[in-house]
């Protein structure tokens, strides 16, 4: 972690300090699983599709390569103008330029959460050009200067009542007015507005088909097709994971996606970009941003399989009761937690250690990511790599000494202290983090090997 | 069949009485145990922390003391997960392969090896089952609702064997309890905030007991319940399928 900066351990309790807040969060977030649960359940053949799409994505990062060129040629020839970027830089860099050349000030732009990990808008405002989320969460986010907190319901830690407050401060509704359908009315004028008057639209990109040269737009509100549609400039920013190489696979996906991000049987809009309109300029950007690097690592190359469905999330106990902005990166949750430290290991040394490893984000997830294999092996190369505390290590070396002796062990542990002495968590003092909260087990008389040498001191060690 | 019964320093230390149930269970349904008394720790503490290179002088006193065995059976599916994922050993890995696939949860050794169909048990109360995630998606105790695959249940299959004792079904069956090794300190807030969330289901439900197939879960909720000086007690599963008609 960098000085002075928040782990996530630090945030997450700022969090749960207004527990009315975190039971509210944790219960939609839950409530949206329990409707993944029923839709995923109405598809007998759905651990099957899960792992289809697991192989085709398994192919997909064997062959990244040859995908890649074959989309760029397909794309081309059917007058997507296809760039490259290797890093946030130069990605934005080239947004830049596309708008430039056309002297274009104002983008809208539909969720994207590659543009939030290049920090785009930022990069265009201080070149003075004017960027609007369009889609609603994204939106609300961008009025109260705030990063999405999920990837997929990006607002989904603030209640209404607090939207309300950013809705009368930045767009002048009535004071007090928390009703949702006025105020999504409200925003809609408000962003029919953007739309109609914008010539240049950015959206992400789902999925891109390598065999046609098109690539695939899912959101729920339309916002990315009013944008595209209406706009004489139409970019596309693509991670290079995103490739799938046929348009038949596309099936899986899309019945996989909406059902695991929502509960619906499908996202609302999935719409198909082939190649532009008459008079239209149509941009795509492939961004590497350390995907090609994941992909080197072993241990940690499958976390490219993700389509971004939030499913880890949602499942999260962790990330339920901690918030999305604790995770302190673009991606939070379990699927963030194995992305981030790939990126900037020494920031988010922290980001794997926040989960219990209860396994539930793997078996949720629709392309069967060991999520929490990954979590386990990130720790194990955070502390090789020396990231881990100074206390700690000296800590679990000497836990490691005492466990490695019997004798060491069983004379420290007399009436368990050695327990209480080395097991960090069993130290019953105020200064304790175990004893803040909750109590100490009730020390028995004594342990079960004394116990056992009285009662059974015969057998055991018979031979 | 000689068993050798892997008693996880904790539950040693703090918890003897399950340990006990344990082996008066194993006894009881005929098997032959034996404690090996050089025993420390699996090492998972040190594993889950990013320790895993620390690990391997526990994992040689692990097969010192448990490779004459034909079964090792411990009342923690945390434990024996972490045994089962990780135990190496450089000198004898063939060993380390064969106590890898003979180390059992003492839930899945009764229902899967023993096949035990009665136990002449008797807990007239109500209990909710705490499922710990290691059991449940590590072990695959149970099944998880996260598949979409038939339901089944180990820990329920034994538990519907006891006489008097009455389930109570949770709004969450399998959520996480928020221990996680030293994650319960190193994430304090969420810890407790996971735990206190899971009581919470078992009270509202009617629960006097909380059981588990994992020490660990329990000591952490038994903490906060201990805490909040509530009347519900957590209690390992071999304690109550140990207890007498
Ligand atoms: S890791 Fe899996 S569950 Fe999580 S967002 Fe990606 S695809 Fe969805």
């Amino acid at each position: 972690m960098e000085k002075g900066m928040k782990d996530h351990a630090a945030l997450a309790e700022a969090f749960i300090n207004d527990e009315e807040r975190v039971d509210w969060h944790d219960g939609a977030l839950w409530w949206i699983r329990q409707k993944r649960d029923i839709a995923s359940k109405q598809i007998p053949e759905w651990e099957d599709l899960r792992e289809t799409a697991s192989r085709i994505k398994n192919n997909v990062l064997s062959n990244l390569h040859d995908y890649l060129l074959q989309f760029e040629a397909n794309a081309t020839l059917n007058g997507i103008k296809v760039h490259w970027a290797a890093d946030a830089e130069e990605h934005n860099a080239i947004v830049y330029s596309i708008l430039k050349d056309k002297d274009i000030k104002q983008m809208v732009k539909s969720k994207s959460m590659l543009t939030e990990e290049c920090h785009l808008n930022e990069y265009l405002i201080e070149r003075g050009v004017d960027v609007i989320n369009s889609d609603l969460g994204e939106y609300i986010q961008q009025l109260d200067n705030e990063p999405p907190s999920h990837i997929v319901l990006p607002c989904i830690h603030k209640r209404k009542e607090e939207i309300g407050e950013i809705f009368h401060e930045h767009l002048g509704t009535e004071k007090g007015v928390s009703d949702p359908t006025t105020l999504t009315r409200f925003a809609r004028r408000h962003l029919r507005d953007v739309f109609i008057t914008r010539r240049a639209a950015l959206t992400g990109v789902n999925f891109a088909v390598a065999e046609t040269g098109e690539y695939v737009v899912c959101t729920n509100e339309g916002n990315a097709d009013m944008g595209a549609h209406l706009s004489e400039v139409q970019i596309a920013s693509m991670g290079i994971e995103k490739i799938i190489p046929q348009k038949a696979h596309l099936g899986v996906f899309l019945r996989l996606l909406a059902r695991s991000a929502t509960g619906q049987p499908i996202t609302i809009y999935s719409s198909h970009f082939k190649k532009p309109r008459e008079g239209q300029e149509m941009h795509l950007i492939l961004v590497d941003l350390g995907r090609s690097r994941q992909l080197g690592r072993v241990d940690f190359r499958d976390s490219l399989k993700c389509i971004k469905c939030g499913a880890c999330m949602n499942t999260c106990p962790v990330y339920r009761k901690s918030g999305g902005l604790s995770y302190h990166n673009t991606i939070a949750g379990p699927i963030g937690a194995i992305l981030a430290p790939n990126l900037d290991m020494k920031k988010h040394a922290d980001l794997p250690f926040a989960s219990t490893l209860c396994g539930s984000c793997s078996n949720v997830c629709p392309v069967k990511i060991n999520i929490h294999d990954q979590l386990y092996q990130w720790r194990q190369v955070i502390v090789r790599e020396g990231y881990a505390a100074n206390t700690k290590v000296l800590g679990m070396k000497a836990m490691a000494w005492t466990l490695s002796s019997p004798t060491s062990y069983s004379t420290l542990g007399k009436a368990g202290r050695w327990v209480l002495n080395n097991i960090p968590f069993a130290v019953n003092n105020k200064f304790n983090p175990w004893y803040k909260q909750r109590d100490m087990p009730d020390g028995p008389k004594e342990s079960f090997d004394v116990w056992y040498a009285k009662n059974n001191g015969h057998d055991s060690e018979k031979d | 069949m000689t068993v050798g019964l892997f008693i996880p320093c904790y539950v040693n230390q703090f918890y003897p009485q399950a340990a006990i149930a344990t082996l008066q269970l194993l006894r009881k349904v005929g098997v032959e145990v034996v404690y090996p008394s050089k025993q420390t720790c699996c090492g998972q503490p040190m594993a889950n922390s990013g320790f895993e290179h620390l690990t391997q002088e526990c994992n040689d006193l692990f097969l010192e003391n448990f490779s004459r065995f034909d079964y090792i059976v411990a009342p923690s599916a945390s434990c024996v997960l972490h045994v089962k994922q990780h135990l190496h050993s450089a000198t004898d890995p063939a060993e380390a392969d064969r106590i890898r696939s003979n180390v059992y949860e003492l839930v899945e050794f009764l229902t899967d090896v023993l096949k035990v169909e009665n136990l002449r048990a008797r807990f007239p109360h109500k209990v909710g089952i705490h499922q710990s995630c290691h059991g449940l998606r590590g072990l695959y105790l149970a099944q998880m609702s996260e598949l979409n695959t038939l339901p089944f249940s180990k820990p329920v299959h034994l538990l519907n064997m006891v006489e008097g004792l009455e389930l109570v079904t949770l709004d969450r069956p399998d959520e996480c309890c928020g221990f996680g090794g030293t994650f319960c300190v190193a994430e304090e807030a969420v810890s407790v905030k996971m735990g206190k969330d899971r009581v919470t289901d078992h009270t509202k439900n009617g629960a006097e007991y909380i059981t588990s197939v994992d020490l660990s879960c329990l000591m952490h909720l038994e903490g906060i319940l201990h805490r909040n000086k509530s009347a519900i007690k957590a209690v390992h599963i071999a304690e109550i399928l140990n207890s007498t008609l």
